[in-house]
């Protein structure tokens, strides 16, 4: 369901409002709320998973509902929820030596940057808001426009901390989106589209035909994609940014209650976005394992975002099991090592498509 | 590092920072990332334990010692105790012995779980941390059976200790030993040879053993720099002359000797000699005997001082104490090992990044509590 198509069917069904403006704007509006809810359910439910998983990997069993009166349901299911709540009515602080105006805007930018790249990812064979035939090279842009949110953030914060958290993530963010972009290469070497759809349709016939699988040169590029992605949302080992031992909170140190939130918003939109990318790029996007069956629009729907999910669970999982690289360690392996890796696989996966393809 | 040189500017950490172990301010000066010079102001914690004790008696300074370092009180007993002995010339029964340094041990490993736990968390590994945690909580769970507290003890008394162990607490501590021995296992899995905390840790903040020696670093920071030293080894006190064990010392395994994986390994091997002289302990513990018995009426030594050093889990802890023949000590002084572990950051940490002063400052195990006093 594209904007486009939502216009044309506006059109139809309100004739007598046909070619007013207000058809436009609604066309517009109502995907944009739709997505609105997708990012805040979807930040719900992994803030959730994220508790839950770290608490089993720590033996420990994480939010639990028990007690009367105020509590957060069954398995703590309501937990996040009392979080929002919490930061909603939480004091919106800002620092009196603060750059007042970035200071209010930075977390917004983050958050556009977020919420603009969502809207190219498809759900299903007629489920995206825009299908544009740029589609990976739109989210590969829109994406990094985040990093001028961060800077905002930790230069307009008027704190030292703030600043290095800043810096950092300018820095890793900008390094790590070259290895990423060179390994999406090779799945438009391919696919030869840019469109996301495009992408998809190339992979469809069951689990052998994703990409992932076709040859071990976009198996590489696969793992190259991911290392970066996590590198991009900030998670550890890669969370320099924040750093919380170090840095305190990194360029979201100063801010509180809703601004702050949106900074965790933005950061599980950001997951739900690279590993959206992933999905479409590597692992076949909706398309259902096996071939003929389960490719409903529906299953479509659960295929995308299970695939997204089990992404999510290997990311967590990493984050919890490893320590925090250095800055500098940091770039050496985006420079060192993905860069030269991801070079290589491109002229491997041409090299693969002239004999095999 | 350290090529383009830009403007300096002055960062403080703390004094309250989530890696500064407590209430520490560090003034650091950074060119970028690169630290070129820290200044460790002290005294947020300060609580006159010094001159507390020249207003109190000699059974009243034992809490007060709980509370210098107060992850390893039952050490700071110990030496406590075993200096007002030695100053009276008190012999404490052989039970007392073996009690005080079942307790000790224990103590070592719980507060070498902190330190190691805490230290996965300096640079960024946070399930390691509840690991020990989880384990060093077993740990504290015994304490509690054995007098009631679990942080600050005063178990160990001048000329004995508060309680005789509680019924089936050798078979809890059996127990522990069986389920915590396979544990470090999982630690050096997850943590010690975790190829990114190598990478964070070899080579790191290296520490010759000339610079420790002159700087007076004891305990796990000085054996981390390949220096024997073990005044449980080298200066028996108690009963440590009955037990075998080794003495772990750094030995540049991963990198050069005295870096912040040596320091951690000293600390990692520390906990299973401890295990060691525990199974020991357990197994030769008298069975009759009353704790109580050689605990004197009354406190008053006579006129003289000492000075008795003892290992805890941060060092050289000693303990000095003059004497006028009263029941209150006319000055007592405390030498504090993580006071000159602190001394020594500035000199290994200069030239290194920020993040590598979190991990050294970590890796050097101090606890503000003592420091300050």
């Amino acid at each position: 369901m594209t904007v486009d198509a939502l216009y044309h069917w506006l059109n139809e069904t309100f004739p007598f409002l046909s070619g007013n403006e207000i058809l436009i704007v609604l066309a517009i509006l109502i995907p944009s709320v739709a997505l609105f809810m997708v990012i805040a359910v979807n930040a719900l439910v992994l803030v959730y998973a994220e508790r839950k998983v770290s608490a089993f990997m720590q033996d420990r069993v994480g939010p639990m509902g028990q007690g009367v009166g105020l509590h957060a349901g069954k398995w703590g299911l309501l937990q996040t929820v009392a979080d929002a709540l919490k930061l909603i009515s939480k004091e919106d602080i800002i620092p009196r030596l603060a750059d007042r105006k970035l200071f209010i805007m930075a977390p917004f930018v983050i958050f556009v940057g977020a919420f603009i790249a969502v809207i190219a990812l498809p759900f299903g064979e007629t489920i995206i808001i825009a299908d544009m035939n740029i589609g990976i090279f739109y989210i590969l842009a829109v994406s990094s426009f985040g990093v001028i949110g961060l800077i905002l953030a930790g230069w307009s914060s008027n704190n030292k901390w703030s600043l290095y958290g800043g810096m950092r993530s300018a820095a890793q963010i900008i390094s790590y989106e070259i290895p990423a972009g060179l390994s999406l290469i090779t799945v438009i070497m391919l696919t030869e589209t840019l469109s996301m759809q495009g992408i998809i349709q190339y992979q469809s016939g069951g689990l052998f035909s994703w990409i992932v699988f076709s040859s071990p040169f976009s198996f590489i590029a696969f793992i190259v994609y991911f290392i970066a992605a996590i590198a991009e949302t900030n998670r550890t080992p890669f969370d320099i940014p924040e750093a919380e031992s170090e840095l305190v909170g990194g360029f979201h140190t100063e801010y509180s209650g809703m601004r702050w939130s949106f900074f965790f918003l933005s950061e599980y939109a950001n997951m739900l976005v690279v590993c959206g990318v992933a999905v479409t790029g590597f692992l076949g996007g909706w398309q259902s394992p096996i071939p003929g069956y389960f490719n409903t629009a529906g299953w479509s729907i659960f295929w995308f975002i299970s695939k997204i999910l089990f992404l999510v669970f290997v990311m967590m999982w990493v984050r919890w099991t490893f320590p925090r690289l250095r800055v500098d360690q940091l770039m050496d392996i985006c420079w060192k090592y993905l860069l030269p890796i991801a070079l290589f696989n491109i002229f491997g996966v041409g090299i693969w498509t002239l004999i095999f393809g | 590092m350290g090529i383009i040189h830009g403007e300096e500017m002055v960062l403080n950490i703390g004094p309250q920072h989530p890696s500064t172990h407590g209430v520490l301010r560090l003034k650091v000066r950074t060119d970028g990332e690169v630290v070129s010079d820290i200044y460790p102001v002290i005294g947020y914690l300060h609580r006159c334990f010094e001159k507390h004790c020249e207003n109190v008696t000699y059974e009243q300074v034992i809490p007060y010692t709980d509370r210098c370092d107060y992850v390893a009180s039952m050490n700071n007993n110990l030496g406590y105790a075993i200096t007002v002995e030695e100053l009276m010339g008190i012999e404490v029964p052989e039970k007392v012995e073996y009690i005080r340094i079942i307790m000790a041990e224990f103590n070592r490993i719980a507060s070498h779980l902190l330190a190691l736990g805490t230290y996965g968390l300096d640079v960024g590994a946070f399930t390691p941390f509840l690991y020990m945690f989880r384990d060093r909580e077993r740990i504290l769970d015994m304490f509690e059976l054995i007098c009631g507290a679990r942080l600050l003890y005063n178990y160990i008394w001048v000329g004995g200790v508060s309680h005789d162990l509680p019924k089936g607490f050798v078979e809890t501590a059996y127990g522990f030993l069986d389920y915590f021995e396979p544990q470090v296992k999982e630690y050096n899995n997850l943590l010690t040879y975790n190829k990114i905390f190598i990478e964070r840790t070899a080579d790191v903040g290296v520490m010759p053993p000339d610079v420790a020696i002159s700087y007076g670093v004891t305990g796990p920071n000085l054996r981390g720099s390949g220096v024997k030293w073990d005044i449980r080894k080298d200066e028996p006190y108690s009963i440590y002359n009955k037990f075998d064990f080794e003495v772990p010392v750094g030995k540049g395994e991963l990198g050069t000797v005295g870096d912040c994986w040596d320091r951690y390994w000293v600390r990692m091997r520390e906990i299973e000699e401890s295990v060691k002289i525990l199974r020991q302990a357990l197994k030769a513990l008298p069975k009759g005997g009353d704790v109580h018995q050689a605990i004197p009426k009354k406190i008053r030594p006579p006129k003289g001082s000492i000075y008795k050093r003892t290992e805890s889990p941060r060092g050289d802890l000693a303990y000095y104490i003059t004497s006028d023949g009263t029941p209150k000590p006319y000055r007592l002084k405390m030498r504090s090992p993580a006071f000159t572990s602190i001394s020594v950051l500035n000199e290994i940490s200069r030239g290194w990044m920020l993040s590598d002063v979190i991990a050294i400052l970590g890796s050097l195990d101090i606890v503000l509590g003592e420091i300050d006093r």
